[in-house]
């Protein structure tokens, strides 16, 4: 029994704090499969240790009996996995059901992966790159599509996760109990940047979601910064802002110089040659690497573009 | 002509009796023809989806396909089974060159098929009716998922028309091998085996022509 | 022991190997790419694993590491462990455990392993095609999309599907025609029922990975659309397919395993199994529910609920005959007259990482709990424990077992000893952490991580030392034994399978005159 308790608690150590009322009771049917996991393999471990010793060879002319079946034995171990399995796979269908219960008046949310980040569109218009924005104790139903590849979006502190498939929509809800930031990971394997598709949930109280929706993210910030605002959520998974090589060229000090491509041509890099790769980069591909970047004609608005612009301008002079 | 010694079968050192061997030959040939319907049943398995998906563009691919080419090839397929099964039969019976006759035949039939697809294909190719992203076709307007109809239709075709391909081959060494008189009244093992195969390609083709060209 | 002609030293030169019909040379054959391909993708793994000692990129890039990633999986599976004990193991014991000459077809099965070869070149020409980083899964449309080497990848994998469907027929028709007289299916030795059920999946599943494949390569071809959305295809018809294949194969890399395993405890508790038709059914019961399962990969995939509730339902069965075995393997020790042989440490072994693998089996199969560690850590820990901890363990534990058989020689015990020490503990220094790092969350494939897994992956990483020691180990036990091992006579164990009844190594038709069968394959009285 003392060695059940320390083994819930360590499980319970582990799992990320949950942060939904389904979580939890996730969470319970955690803490029971791993107890009676650890309490059969010890069955079974200790048993055949147990025989190894008992049983060992004492000398060459050991007479061990023939002892070839027990059907009574069979039929119980047999039958009583067969139990514990039955009655944990109803447990894991109750919740399973209960995750994919999309309650009528949730609010919905339309979440659209691509390589490499997660873009959010609420009912108003409003538009959010690497932070989803959700309110407290309020059904959430998200609405997911991908722009190319599959995805898969994993809310460890919500114990759900859900794949994002391009043609079509999949659906996520839950209902977040705790304020606080939580984790999004990407995971079905999407390319190379794969393990930088990072989001974050962030919940907060009504109001506040409230205000945060109706306002405009942009107010009062110079272009530049709107820029760096686009870049710190979309571009961050390929592109530094220093010079350093990562999927993508680092892009201080990049504006200027002269790109050279691999069809053999070069151009130096201004305002034009910035817009056209942002927004369709399989245009021109410069030396020493791949096609991999996802066009963004038609996700930037006018402004950002010419934020972005003016952001990676900006990198330039700060040294 | 008398068999000499080299023309008789011998059975290899690991089998008991000629018997023994021929039951295992066709054990092992059952077996394959398994994993062909396994391989072919993929096929149908997305076509029986696709087609519940999106049952307009297959009644509309279906139009494009000429279905008296298609019920010529089936007969040609059905009487090369026969001619198949006939050369079997005379083997049984000992007589080696009417087997040898039929096999020409069923090898002719091959041919016919073969040369009826050619002339479909490269008719469609020519209108542009091709798979997927090939597809080009612009004289009358068609259904925007079109292409997924030509894929399975060269898919389905072409991975039997490799396999009709394959049987010819297998049918022209059995030739050969009547030819040197291999095959006698007890032992015919590879002409069966064959024999076999010819008439899954033959099954598999029953199935293909009402599903492609016989769409409702 | 009888000195003078054996299947190794009849012929000389390299072609009597290269075109040898010998279904024991050809195993060997099996041994020696099986063992270069093992070598091949542990390195693989050892730098895999030492890019993840720290996060960030330390040593490899993101897209190096995913290519890593897709060599490691794609070589270990297609060409280590799916042919390794079939081909390997199974070729050379299988018509020897049932008093066979050979194989019922040995022109195909050389070429089954012409298959393989030509197949694996194939695979690895990729890599002077920009290599590949799909995983071993192919995803669509990831597998359409990106620009690579990954068609030649899926056309070897096609070409080596072939040698795996040839093997598989030839043990079907082997088992069934070939038998000794007076061997009826109840007394063939567990192990040759295990190739049997493995050899039905193999025909049976093969077929649908090679058309799956086909369609994927015409899809990189041309374009066909039908697993491309842009075109109106469906990305998750792909998975279905790929599933149908995988999961059965999952059964054909650890059937015969369990094989081995049921071996090796019989002649190292000198007792006869416990339950002998419950494992062999158990056997067959698993090959024939594997394929209905293949949707437990797929829960988060958007399949529909009852879906994903019937496959957990029948997954949930697939572990009662599971159970089943192992509680047989343990009843058997009860009462026997057990000698810890490097071969039995090995099964002991096994039998430890293996109910392991197994629990954790069944509760991924439980829906609620598999929707969190999906695609996680957990997962890769679960079924290392389950092909690395169960068949390599089982692979290593035959090799000792039966290489007195094949090559006439006894093994070092005391380095087969610290080989079976290192690999085991390195085992699970390297894999019990990734449990605990699933259930925080950090999903699978991933080249760089937070900082709250780093302790957990340091482990991990030093854990991978260990077992890269153990098989280097192992390694050179089996090369000291080739050259310089002790004559071995003809049944070391006292073992009473029929492989033992012949000469060590087998002459080339395997008995000197046809066995008879009288009594139980496990009859020690």
């Amino acid at each position: 029994m003392f060695s059940l308790l320390i083994n819930s608690a360590s499980a319970a150590k582990w799992l990320p704090a949950p942060a939904t009322k389904l979580a939890e009771e996730v969470d319970q049917l955690i803490y029971f499969l791993v107890e009676i996991s650890v309490l059969s393999s010890l069955l079974v471990i200790g048993g055949f240790v147990y025989f190894s010793i008992r049983f060992r060879r004492k000398s060459e002319k050991d007479k061990p009996p023939a002892i070839t079946h027990n059907y009574l034995l069979e039929f119980l171990w047999s039958f009583i996995p067969f139990l514990i399995f039955m009655f944990v796979f109803g447990w894991g269908w109750l919740l399973y059901d209960k995750m994919r219960d999309h309650p009528k008046e949730a609010l919905e949310i339309h979440v659209y992966g691509q390589m490499w980040n997660w873009d959010f569109v609420y009912k108003n218009g409003k538009k959010s790159s690497g932070i989803l924005t959700v309110p407290v104790n309020k059904p959430v139903k998200l609405i997911m599509s991908s722009r190319d590849v599959i995805h898969s979006f994993f809310i460890p502190s919500f114990r759900i996760k859900q794949d994002v498939l391009p043609g079509s929509y999949t659906a996520l809800s839950f209902t977040a109990s705790k304020k606080g930031k939580f984790p999004v990971f990407c995971t079905e394997l999407c390319g190379a940047g794969h393990s930088s598709m990072l989001a974050t949930v962030h919940v907060m109280e009504l109001e506040e979601w409230e205000k945060w929706l109706a306002k405009n993210p942009y107010k009062g910030m110079s272009l530049a910064q709107i820029g760096g605002s686009v870049f710190q959520k979309s571009c961050t998974a390929c592109h530094t802002v220093t010079t350093e090589k990562r999927i993508g060229p680092g892009l201080a000090g990049l504006f200027g110089t002269k790109r050279e491509f691999e069809k053999g041509e070069a151009k130096v890099a201004d305002e034009n040659y910035i817009r056209e790769s942002i927004l369709n980069p399989s245009t021109r591909i410069v030396k020493g690497y791949g096609n991999l970047m996802t066009p963004f004609a038609g996700l930037l608005t006018e402004e950002e573009m010419t934020g972005l612009v003016e952001y990676i301008k900006s990198l330039n002079s700060s040294p | 002509m008398t068999t000499t010694e080299a023309k008789i079968h011998k059975v290899a050192h690991h089998f008991e009796s000629a018997r023994q061997e021929e039951s295992a030959c066709k054990l092992g040939m059952w077996l394959f023809l398994c994993t062909e319907i396994l391989m072919f049943g993929g096929l149908f398995v997305g076509y029986v989806i696709y087609k519940r998906m999106y049952p307009a563009i297959f009644l509309q691919g279906a139009t494009f396909l000429d279905w008296k080419l298609g019920a010529l090839n089936t007969v040609v397929l059905l009487v090369s089974s026969l001619t198949m099964a006939l050369s079997i039969y005379y083997i049984q019976k000992g007589k080696n060159n009417k087997a040898i006759l039929c096999l020409c035949l069923t090898l002719l039939c091959g041919f016919i098929f073969m040369g009826v697809k050619y002339l479909e294909y490269s008719h469609k190719l020519h209108l542009g009716l091709a798979p997927g992203a090939l597809f080009s076709y612009t004289e009358t307007p068609t259904l925007e998922g079109l292409p997924l109809y030509f894929s399975f239709y060269y898919c389905m075709t072409g991975l039997h028309g490799l396999h009709v391909l394959v049987g010819m081959l297998l049918i022209f060494w059995m030739i050969i091998l009547a030819g040197k008189k291999q095959f006698n009244t007890s032992y015919y093992t590879p002409l069966e085996c064959v024999g076999l195969f010819w008439h899954l390609v033959d099954l598999i083709w029953i199935y293909l022509f009402p599903l492609l060209y016989l769409v409702e | 022991m009888s000195e003078g002609k054996n299947y190794l030293n009849e012929k000389k030169g390299l072609s009597s190997w290269l075109f040898t019909l010998d279904h024991k040379r050809i195993g060997i054959l099996y041994m020696i790419t099986v063992f270069t391909f093992f070598l091949l993708g542990g390195v693989f793994a050892l730098l895999m694993r030492l890019e993840l000692f720290k996060p960030g990129e330390n040593l490899i890039s993101a897209a190096l590491y995913n290519q890593f990633m897709t060599f490691h999986g794609a070589i270990m599976v297609f060409m280590v462990i799916i042919p390794g004990i079939p081909a390997f193991l199974g070729n050379f014991f299988l018509p020897l455990q049932i008093g066979a000459k050979d194989v019922a077809f040995p022109r195909i099965n050389l070429l089954s392993w012409y298959c393989l070869i030509v197949g694996a070149a194939v695979a690895l020409c990729s890599l002077f095609f920009n290599g590949v980083d799909t995983g071993w899964t192919f995803y669509t449309p990831y597998s359409i999309r990106t620009d690579n080497g990954t068609l030649w990848v899926v056309l070897g994998a096609f070409i080596m599907g072939f040698s795996s469907i040839l093997t598989g027929l030839n043990f079907i028709v082997t088992v069934h025609k070939l038998r000794a007289k007076g061997m009826g299916f109840f007394q063939m030795p567990l192990f040759v029922w295990s190739l049997y059920s493995t050899a039905i999946i193999q025909v049976l599943a093969t077929p649908v990975l090679a058309i799956t494949l086909l369609l994927l390569s015409a899809e990189r071809l041309m374009g066909i659309g039908i697993f491309d959305p842009k075109l109106g295809g469906d990305p998750v018809l792909f998975q279905h397919f790929f599933w149908f294949y995988s999961h059965p194969a999952v059964y054909i890399m650890i059937l015969p395993a369990m094989g081995i395993i049921s071996e090796l405890i019989t002649t190292f508790s000198r007792k006869t199994i416990f339950g002998y038709k419950a494992i062999a059914f158990s056997s067959v019961g698993i090959a024939a529910v594997s394929f209905f399962v293949w949707g437990h990969h797929m829960f988060v995939s958007g399949q529909s609920e009852w879906v994903g509730i019937l496959f957990s339902f029948i997954t949930m069965l697939v572990g009662v005959p599971t159970a089943i075995k192992v509680f047989n393997w343990v009843a058997t020790m009860y009462k026997g007259s057990i000698k810890f042989d490097a071969p039995m440490l090995y099964a002991n072994g096994f039998l430890f990482l293996f109910v392991i693998g197994g629990v954790t089996g069944i509760m991924l199969a439980t829906l609620a709990f598999d929707v969190h560690v999906h695609d996680t850590y957990f997962v890769v820990a679960h079924f290392h424990y389950v092909m690395v901890g169960g068949t390599l363990m089982a692979i290593t534990g035959g090799l000792y077992y039966w290489l007195p058989k094949m090559f006439g020689r006894m093994y070092n015990e005391f380095w087969a000893r610290i080989s079976f020490a290192f690999i085991f503990i390195g085992f699970n220094v390297t894999f019990f952490p990734q449990f605990i790092l699933g259930f925080m969350g950090m999903p699978r494939r991933y080249h760089d991580y937070t900082p709250v897994y780093e302790p957990l992956n340091q482990l991990s990483t030093a854990g991978s030392w260990m077992i890269g020691v153990g098989f280097v180990i192992v390694f050179f036990v089996v090369l000291q034994a080739l050259l310089k091992g002790e004559k071995a006579n003809s049944n070391p164990w006292g073992a009473v399978t029929l492989e033992w009844q012949t000469d060590s190594p087998p002459p080339h038709e395997n008995f000197h005159e046809a066995p008879m069968i009288t009594k139980g394959p496990y009859d020690y009285n």
